[in-house]
């Protein structure tokens, strides 16, 4: 009975892979170049073991514990290293892979009415949400792969054939198991926006949950699908068990998907849709009350996790207070600056991660202009008494303050966490300064995606790459000494670390004026062009 | 007073020129029916005409304004109902109509509630949920309850059901008996043949026929069937004579309407029996304008709105 219902799996299968053949190549080729860059870069940057040593002695805190996970720092190999500053945050890009690539073909078409068609045609009632497992397991099977051989073919003494495959394999089964948890949330949300948000969702939860645990319970760690990457233990333990996990769990959403998907009509979602209003509300007013009818649930949601992100990098300043404390030898090593705390000076560097976070939430909020002239919604106001800078200076408006609250959530969320669980707190202003001096790069950002929505709408999922790139050069320019360009090509290099540095505020200033010039040609460009799908 | 006037307009994708030298006038008062083919430039003309598009070259005014620098003034007195209504899925219907009322800066509560009445529509459901017909119900009901001077109707009733369809007929006649002027694009030909005073058919992006109704038919042909005591002879070698057909109840064929007496000299020699003529519906002049000359595709791949 069940096979009937997966007629033309395979047929469709080869189409969805036809479609997003390059989008899949593309994320391929992503994932395993950072792969292989960095144990090659480790390489020529630590030329012995005393100096891989060394960086083994600065990663030892929970702060790093808290962003990378636990290493194996005693025995810390290039292969070691790897595993301990890339594994985790390489599979995090995974889990969004696949949660983009499976919300796409399972909620994101049934929205648009294509999944429609195909159940029309003699093509089996699971077969096309099968499909789409189908192309993201093979997906997941060769990023592990090539990732796993490609490492192998570096070269490199202490990254054995073993070890390789079994970090290839962390990453494509990180892919899978977020690719049932997309595909069981297209069941439950009407929305494939609602379907992203809540499986993002989940992978952050589950890389904040590893970090609270990572530090205070580490065998907590193992209710968390991203605590079971660090746990591999690739290059020394080999641990092939997290592996097994992530199977049989990817295994049971897949399942899980399939029922759910079998017991509820097409386009509906598992909550009746309740009547609502029969009149607009006072604030539906125009323009810019529709756009924030349209995000407010959003952006509820993230500034709920920007901050517990916060809160949960806070809480972990108290463990390394204790643990600064209890390490006299490493006290002589790290060179206090003076008038700050060790405790401190860790903290530009989770500022600079957190502001980089916090900026996904206004792009999105500004590339929803564009999703929206997508559907042809725009229509309906530029036909009527709406100036399109009026339709986009409210889209920014709205993404500004976003900027801005979500940088203060996440600021205020680390102060009261750190201030709860440290012995003598931290000073807020300084915080909340520190992490305001982010909010000139953010706005760059969303400088650039107004832009490319007024001036080259087609290339806006472009500001995606550029937010990335900055995460990786931010991310790795610390741990991997890349030259000072690397991080000056993204707005975030220029701003000064403070409070290990002196507030500097001409660099502001002038992301300042390069965030109104992007903005302002955008704006522009918005007034001179078609508005068209 | 013209209120719509398209001066040579030409649109370009690219290199694919969707529309190439239109030309269009909608005066005070008048109904126009814009047909054409799938993929003919319809919609590309009317959301030029919205300033959603950019003209490539030509003139388009409406009100004696620039239709792309003054759009928010023009829009002020126009209304516009697109063929493919998109919604926002989370907002109610009632929202949305309040929405675009006020967009537009009047508003109408009596009339609107009127309206959701007359088109029976539930206001309190999500768009979500709505069928196409209902989406397009929002649109016109949105359309109707403001006060417009031009209004711009794409296709506004290819989802409606025959009795929603006689309801937006009233609405349309409505708005002529205020005086208002209307551009209505169309496929159901016989909506057009109703409502519309003039017509203008667009075909691969150029016009190729305006004029009332009256005129466009002195260019078509009148159906015949007649029944003669005598069989009729040398009919099909008769000048403006097309498709002869010997049928039971008698003969039945075209006339082009200038010929049209000739040929009925010519037949009544025969002793008439009984005789019945058709007009020529628009679909006849539709057709003969799709049929004649070349039967290559449209252009473009046909897309839609
Ligand atoms: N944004 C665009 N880019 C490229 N080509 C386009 C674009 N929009 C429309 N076209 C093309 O322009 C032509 C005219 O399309 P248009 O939508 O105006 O046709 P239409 O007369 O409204 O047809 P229909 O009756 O199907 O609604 C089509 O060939 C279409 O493919
Ligand atoms: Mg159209």
């Amino acid at each position: 009975m069940a096979l009937k219902h997966l007629t033309k799996t395979g047929q469709l299968s080869r189409f969805i892979l036809r479609l997003d053949r390059v989008k899949v190549s593309l994320w391929l080729i992503g994932i395993t170049f950072f792969t292989l860059i960095v144990p090659a870069a480790f390489e020529g940057l630590y030329e012995n073991q005393q100096e891989r040593d060394a960086m083994a002695e600065t990663m030892a805190n929970p702060a790093m514990t808290a962003m990378v996970g636990p290493g194996n720092l005693e025995n810390y190999t290039t292969g070691a290293m790897t595993t301990h500053q890339m594994l985790l945050m390489t599979a995090l890009v995974a889990g969004l892979m696949s949660i983009l690539l499976v919300s796409r073909h399972t909620r994101g078409d049934e929205e648009d009415g294509r999944i429609e068609l195909i159940r029309s045609l003699p093509a089996g009632r699971l077969s096309y949400l099968n499909a789409a497992l189908v192309v993201i397991t093979g997906t997941s099977v060769v990023l592990a792969l090539i990732n796993g051989f490609g490492l192998y073919a570096l070269g490199i003494e202490t990254m054995d054939l073993a070890g390789s495959l079994l970090y290839g394999a962390g990453l494509g089964g990180t892919a899978l198991v977020f690719a049932g948890v997309a595909a069981v949330f297209a069941q439950l949300s009407e929305s494939s926006r609602g379907t992203i948000g809540l499986s993002i969702g989940v992978l952050l939860f589950s890389y904040l949950f590893r970090a609270v645990t990572d530090i205070s319970n580490e065998s907590l760690s193992w209710l968390s699908p991203l605590g079971w990457v660090t746990k591999t233990e690739a290059y020394t333990n080999n641990n092939w068990g997290p592996i097994f996990l992530m199977v049989v769990a990817a295994a049971i959403l897949f399942i899980l998907a399939n029922y759910l998907q079998s017991i509820r009509d097409l386009e509906s979602g598992f909550l009746p849709s309740k009547p609502g209003r029969s009149t607009a509300s006072s604030f539906l007013q125009g323009p810019l009350g529709l756009a924030w009818r349209l995000q407010r649930t959003g952006a509820f949601f993230w500034a709920i996790g920007m901050f517990v992100l916060g809160a949960s990098y806070g809480s972990v300043m108290g463990d390394m207070e204790s643990f600064f404390e209890g390490n006299e030898m490493l006290q002589q090593m790290l060179q206090p600056v003076e008038g700050l705390t060790l405790t401190e000076q860790f903290i530009p560097m989770l500022l600079i991660v957190m502001s980089i976070m916090a900026t996904v939430p206004p792009v999105i909020a500004m590339n929803k202009l564009r999703g929206e002239e997508k559907k042809e919604r725009l229509d309906h106001l530029l036909g009527r008494a709406v100036s399109r800078t009026q339709l986009m200076g409210g889209y920014l408006l709205l993404a500004v303050l976003n900027a801005f609250i979500m940088i203060s959530l996440t600021a205020i969320g680390l102060w009261s966490a750190a201030d709860a669980v440290m012995e003598e707190g931290l000073s807020f202003s300084m915080i909340y300064g520190a992490a305001l001096a982010y909010l000139p790069a953010t706005l760059v950002m969303v400088g650039l995606a107004v832009f490319l929505a007024g001036v080259l709408p087609k290339l806006t999922p472009f500001v995606w790459a550029y937010v990335l790139y900055s995460f990786f050069v931010v991310y790795l320019g610390n741990l991997m000494q890349f030259p000072e360009w690397t991080a000056k090509i993204s707005p975030f290099g220029h701003v000064a670390q403070v409070p290990v540095e002196e507030a500097a505020f001409l660099p502001l200033f002038l992301l300042c004026v390069v965030a109104a010039a992007l903005m302002a040609l955008g704006l522009i460009g918005f007034r001179k062009r078609d508005i068209s799908a | 007073m013209s209120m719509l006037k398209v001066t040579n307009l030409t649109k370009k994708f690219g290199d694919f020129k969707a529309l190439d030298g239109v030309n269009l006038e909608v005066n005070e008062g008048e109904i126009m029916g814009f047909i054409g083919p799938n993929g003919a430039g319809k919609s590309t003309t009317i959301k030029v005409l919205l300033g959603i598009l950019k003209a490539t070259d030509g003139e388009v005014q409406i009100f004696g304004k620039d239709a792309w620098d003054d759009a928010v003034e023009i829009h002020k007195r126009v209304a516009y109902v697109p063929g493919d209504v998109n919604l926002w899925p989370n907002l109610t219907g009632g929202e949305v109509i309040d929405l675009f009322v006020k967009l537009r800066g009047t508003n109408h509560k009596s009339r609107r509630d009127e309206l959701i009445e007359k088109f029976s529509l539930d206001p309190k459901k999500k768009c979500r949920t709505y069928s196409k017909g209902n989406r397009q119900k929002v649109a016109l009901i949105a359309a109707f309850s403001s006060d417009a001077d031009l209004y711009i109707l794409d296709e506004p009733t290819s989802g409606l059901d025959p009795l929603m369809e006689n309801i937006f007929q009233e609405c349309v006649k409505d708005l002529k008996k205020q005086g208002k002027s209307v551009l209505l694009s169309s496929h159901i030909l016989s909506e057009v043949e109703k409502l519309c005073d003039k017509v203008a058919i667009i075909r691969k992006g150029t016009i190729i026929e305006t004029g009332t109704l009256a005129e466009l038919r002195h260019l078509t042909r009148t159906q015949l069937l007649i029944e003669t005591k005598k069989p009729v002879k040398n009919l099909a070698e008769l000048k403006g004579v097309h498709d002869v057909e010997v049928k039971e109840q008698g003969l039945s064929f075209q006339v082009d309407t200038e010929e049209l007496d000739n040929v009925l000299r010519h037949v009544s020699q025969f002793g008439v029996l009984k005789l019945e003529s058709a007009p020529p519906t628009l679909e006849d002049l539709f057709m003969r304008h799709y049929e004649s000359g070349d039967n290559e595709a449209t252009p473009g791949a046909g897309g839609g709105n």
